[in-house]
């Protein structure tokens, strides 16, 4: 899987965009070992959630071609344009809608990936309460209590999104409790798997992978 | 947006509102983009459309052409049938214009493509 190129953003990007850091490249890495299993899978709807610069999306759409529908959504609606900019500059097709996190999508059980690197960092509850009113990049970092508050709200709603056979990759850190998160999905009915971790300067990630039992 | 896209897409998270599907299309820019046939995607994407959505939603922004209001029982061995979906599924795209509520008349802008369905805090 090829790493998209970013060579059209700058330090100006980046003051309103998450900067593709350790996490992205590591989910990149994730979905490249699972590259046979999402082929031979054939999914038609591939969704990113929190693009943000749109490199994991554009990474998927290039190694899936014409195969699979990429769709991107962010909350932030620069990062929205910076995706739809990723895309078209490393000649692929990636359909980018605003909105939090699913809310405004419709189709029931018909998404086959569901990608999210959600904001993970353990911060004080109220840095999510206060980006809701001004919207700053704080939003694509910020998780609240032990970094859960944002990926939680998602959870509940997996079993409806995901296909019969679809699957759910989630970039999470130790902090966020993967043991926990794996009893709350179990409860959901799935199982869950590490595809890839890493230590980087003091972060413990990992990329998570659920799929139903 | 593609109305492959446009398929997928909702405004229940409105409050008050119980389906908000599908959602009504005002077109002020549409570019038709030829893009690859890949008559096996088609096949498997059909299943999971709302085949009336994509029909009445075509014809609103005026691309339906010949596309079958039905989906026939045998559409799989139809080439022809299958080149024609594709066409108004991936290659007419709204730039610039609107999603409209069906039950409140609220409206999604879109821009440069992008549908933006953020609602404000006294919507939620």
């Amino acid at each position: 899987m090829d790493t998209p190129s970013l060579s059209h953003l700058s330090v100006k990007d980046y003051a309103q965009i998450y900067e593709p850091a350790e996490d992205s490249f590591l989910l990149i890495d994730a979905l490249e070992q699972d590259l046979i299993f999402l082929q031979k899978m054939k999914p038609s709807v591939c969704v990113e959630i929190g693009s943000g610069s749109g490199v994991v999306i554009t990474a998927v759409a290039k190694a899936l071609g014409t195969n699979s529908h990429c769709i991107a959504i962010d909350i932030n609606p620069v990062a929205c344009g910076v995706t739809q900019r990723t895309a078209q500059l490393n000649h692929t097709e990636v359909e980018v809608v605003t909105m939090d996190l699913m809310s405004g999508f419709h189709w029931d059980n018909r998404i086959d990936v569901l990608i999210f690197n959600p904001p993970y960092v353990v911060t004080p509850s109220e840095e999510i309460l206060e980006n809701k009113v001004y919207g700053d990049i704080t939003r694509a970092w910020a998780g609240g209590e032990r970094g859960r508050e944002v990926m939680d709200r998602l959870f509940p709603m997996v079993p409806n999104l995901l296909s019969l056979y679809g699957a759910f990759y989630l970039v999470v850190i130790s902090e966020n409790c993967p043991d926990d998160i794996k009893r709350v999905m179990d409860e959901l009915g799935f199982d869950m798997n590490i595809v890839k971790e890493r230590k980087v300067r003091g972060e413990h990630l990992l990329v998570l992978k659920f799929v139903r039992k | 947006m593609k109305l492959l896209t446009h398929n997928m897409l909702t405004s229940k998270c409105l409050k008050g509102v119980n389906v908000g599907y599908p959602l009504g299309i005002v077109a002020k820019d549409i570019k038709v983009l030829e893009t690859e046939f890949n008559s096996e995607f088609v096949l498997r994407i059909i299943p999971k459309l709302d085949w009336d959505t994509l029909w009445n939603a075509a014809d609103s922004i005026g691309h339906s052409g010949d596309l079958p209001r039905t989906l026939c029982d045998d559409y799989e061995n139809d080439v022809e049938f299958l080149k024609k979906a594709h066409h108004v599924l991936l290659e007419v795209e709204v730039i610039n214009g609107e999603l409209v509520c069906p039950e409140s008349g609220r409206k999604f802008a879109i821009n440069k493509g992008i549908p933006n369905m953020l609602l404000n805090e006294d919507e939620l």
